[in-house]
């Protein structure tokens, strides 16, 4: 695979590798995934806008110039306190693990990020992630980020990235640290296209986390827990698509993860509501209620990897990256996707009961 | 106050068939509601977001001035101020990142801002093309940047049958060519004809597109246009933000009188 080195989200050469329930891999173009969906399918995307979660300013107490990157939080309508990443001088042009160390971070310490005042509350059990404490109202941290935050930015894509090249056409509340960038395929002419064919669509709102940390201690922890919120038209969908047996398609890892942790809680229930993903998803995952996903062409090693092997088994991945390598398919949030229906062998289990949601 | 295209009546949620109202007490329909209005701290705009935080919602407002945004939330401490200029593209997402995320979401949008062009007013041949350039910056491309920033919170909203509505604030002058008014008139009418065709691509998604016309109004902006007018013969803000809020309502109701429905049922 090569890296997608231009932020376009939808560009015309963009590709899919297709694999069906009984591993038949087979190529198409991406615009043509509305194709790929049957009537009684559910679709379900994450409607997270993506913060400006990379905050450049000052460690106060030695003056050394720092990269704040906000990583997590608890809840979606948490503005003060989240979970960040420290790096020291440099930026995005240098690989996420070849970044210079900050300064000795301490409990207390000061940190001046543009018109954004925080405290370090305490260090995460590792030197540079840290619980931070924004200070000021609601209204001067949301105005800070909006203001003084950038998006995240890659190694790998060598132009700066604008915030509207990191939200989805669907982007919503922005809670999202990094853009769940599989919904980078949807634009509104597909949604209409789905719509008229009779397909629900639906969204969960999941603030989708960092996908590196600079730090292999750190990256083992990924994904760290993500808030996620399902509304109750989504759940409805959900409910009726189990009682019609229609098929349940995530677009993106972010979602899959929430709608297990959720059928997990619920014993294969869907209920609304918003809670913390905290569960990994992988190879001995069973899952409940996704029955296939689109997501990018990941990396093995990854989390997003891992979480793939979930719906398929270590062959069939082989046999994916093999596809992907040689036919040098696109890595990375703005490259080609892949559409993974789970293993035939994987029945989905039966909730536990029709009424809820 | 005119509606310039479809009447209220007609306005149809495709997610939420309509059903005839059933309760007793109607539920107030923005309770709860997340607005936001830009233009939002005088004339039609500060009259909004008076009559909107008295009806329950929550509102976010938007306007250049630091100091007129502070001074309204100091009157106002519930509402949410923004500075932003919906005329510079490169304040479109900050401006939409405050609002959604401090709102929790946003169920309708009051692209009010306007600019009126040169003043004294111009015969267009004498329209610099920075003045045009600047007035259909604010008056055209700002409601369409903005819209289309905060589509995925409206079509949220509209699945969750919260509503979703967005309202353009028109003027007479967007179809009936007054001489000197060419800037203002002709941003107005690109701003209702995109109004129009929006509604009918967004039908599918359950947002609803307004474009409406508060009438000849006593406000800054008037006084800017026509120094000299009767100020006695023209509508006070006030009166125009019930009409246009009473309209949003009627939107608003056929979703809540949907859920209703749905509970019942």
């Amino acid at each position: 695979m090569i890296a997608a080195r231009l932020p376009v989200q939808r560009p015309s050469n963009a590709r899919v590798l297709i694999v069906d329930g009984e591993g038949n891999i087979e190529h198409k173009a991406r615009s043509e995934f509305a194709e790929l969906l049957r009537p009684d399918d559910v679709v379900v995307a994450n409607d997270a806008a993506t913060l400006p979660a990379s905050l450049f300013g000052q460690h106060s107490r030695t003056g050394r110039r720092i990269e704040i990157r906000l990583a997590g939080r608890d809840s979606l309508d948490e503005i003060r306190y989240f979970s960040a990443l420290v790096f020291g001088e440099g930026d995005f042009h240098t690989p996420t693990e070849n970044r210079s160390k900050p300064p000795a971070l301490k409990r207390g310490d000061r940190l001046e990020l543009g018109r954004l005042r925080g405290t370090v509350v305490r260090l995460l059990n590792h030197p540079r992630f840290i619980l931070l404490q924004f200070e000021g109202s609601p209204q001067e941290i949301w105005e800070g980020l909006a203001r003084h935050g950038r998006p995240i930015q890659y190694a790998h894509v060598p132009t700066p990235l604008a915030v509207w090249d990191t939200w989805t056409p669907i982007a919503g509340r922005p809670v999202a640290f990094e853009p769940p960038s599989a919904g980078f395929v949807l634009d509104w002419s597909m949604l209409a296209s789905i719509s008229a064919r009779k397909i629900r669509f639906g969204t969960i709102t999941h603030a989708a986390g960092v996908s590196s940390t600079g730090d292999p201690e750190l990256d083992v922890l990924l994904p760290f827990p993500e808030p996620y919120r399902i509304p109750r038209s989504t759940a409805l969908m959900i409910k009726h698509a189990q009682a019609s047996r229609g098929r349940i398609i995530a677009i993106g890892t972010t979602v899959a993860r929430a709608l297990e942790h959720t059928a997990a809680v619920f014993d294969g229930l869907v209920p609304f509501g918003e809670r913390l993903a905290t569960q990994r998803l992988g190879a001995s995952s069973r899952l409940r209620i996704v029955d296939a996903i689109l997501s990018g062409a990941h990396e093995r090693g990854s989390s997003h990897y891992e979480l793939l092997r979930a719906f398929v088994d270590d062959e069939t991945l082989s046999r994916i990256d093999h596809e992907l390598n040689t036919r040098d398919y696109r890595t990375h949030e703005f490259g080609d996707s892949v559409f993974l229906e789970r293993a035939a062998h994987q029945t989905r289990s039966a909730p536990r009961s029709s009424a809820a949601a | 106050m005119k509606i310039h295209h479809k009447s209220v009546d007609s306005i149809l949620s495709p997610l939420s068939p309509l059903v005839a109202p059933t309760d007793d007490q109607p539920r107030n329909p923005f309770t709860d509601t997340r607005v936001a209005i830009t233009g939002g701290t005088s004339g039609l705009g500060l009259s909004l977001v008076r009559e909107l935080l008295d009806r329950g919602a929550k509102v976010a407002l938007v306007a250049r001035s630091r100091d007129r945004v502070e001074c309204v939330v100091q009157e106002l401490p519930a509402a949410h101020g923004v500075v932003g200029d919906v005329s510079r593209k490169e304040d479109i997402h900050p401006i939409t990142m405050q609002i959604v995320g401090a709102l929790g979401g946003l169920d309708v949008l009051i692209n009010n801002a306007s600019d009126l062009g040169p003043i004294p007013l111009q015969l267009l041949g004498d329209t610099e093309c920075e003045d045009l350039e600047r007035t259909l910056a604010t008056n055209f491309l700002g409601p369409f940047r903005l819209t289309k920033a905060m589509l995925g919170s409206l079509a949220a909203s509209a699945r969750e049958c919260r509503g979703a509505v967005v309202v353009n604030v028109s003027s007479d002058a967007a179809v009936i060519a007054y001489p000197r008014w060419g800037s203002y008139g002709s941003s107005k009418a690109a701003l209702l004809h995109l109004s129009r065709i929006w509604d009918e691509e967004l039908s599918s998604e359950g947002v609803r597109v307004l474009s409406i016309d508060p009438g000849d109004m006593d406000t800054p902006l008037h006084a800017a246009a026509v120094p000299d007018a009767d100020r006695s013969s023209l509508k006070r803000p006030e009166v125009a933000a019930r009409e246009l809020a009473d309209t949003v309502a009627a939107v608003l109701s056929q979703r809540t009188e949907a859920i209703v429905q749905e509970e019942i049922g």
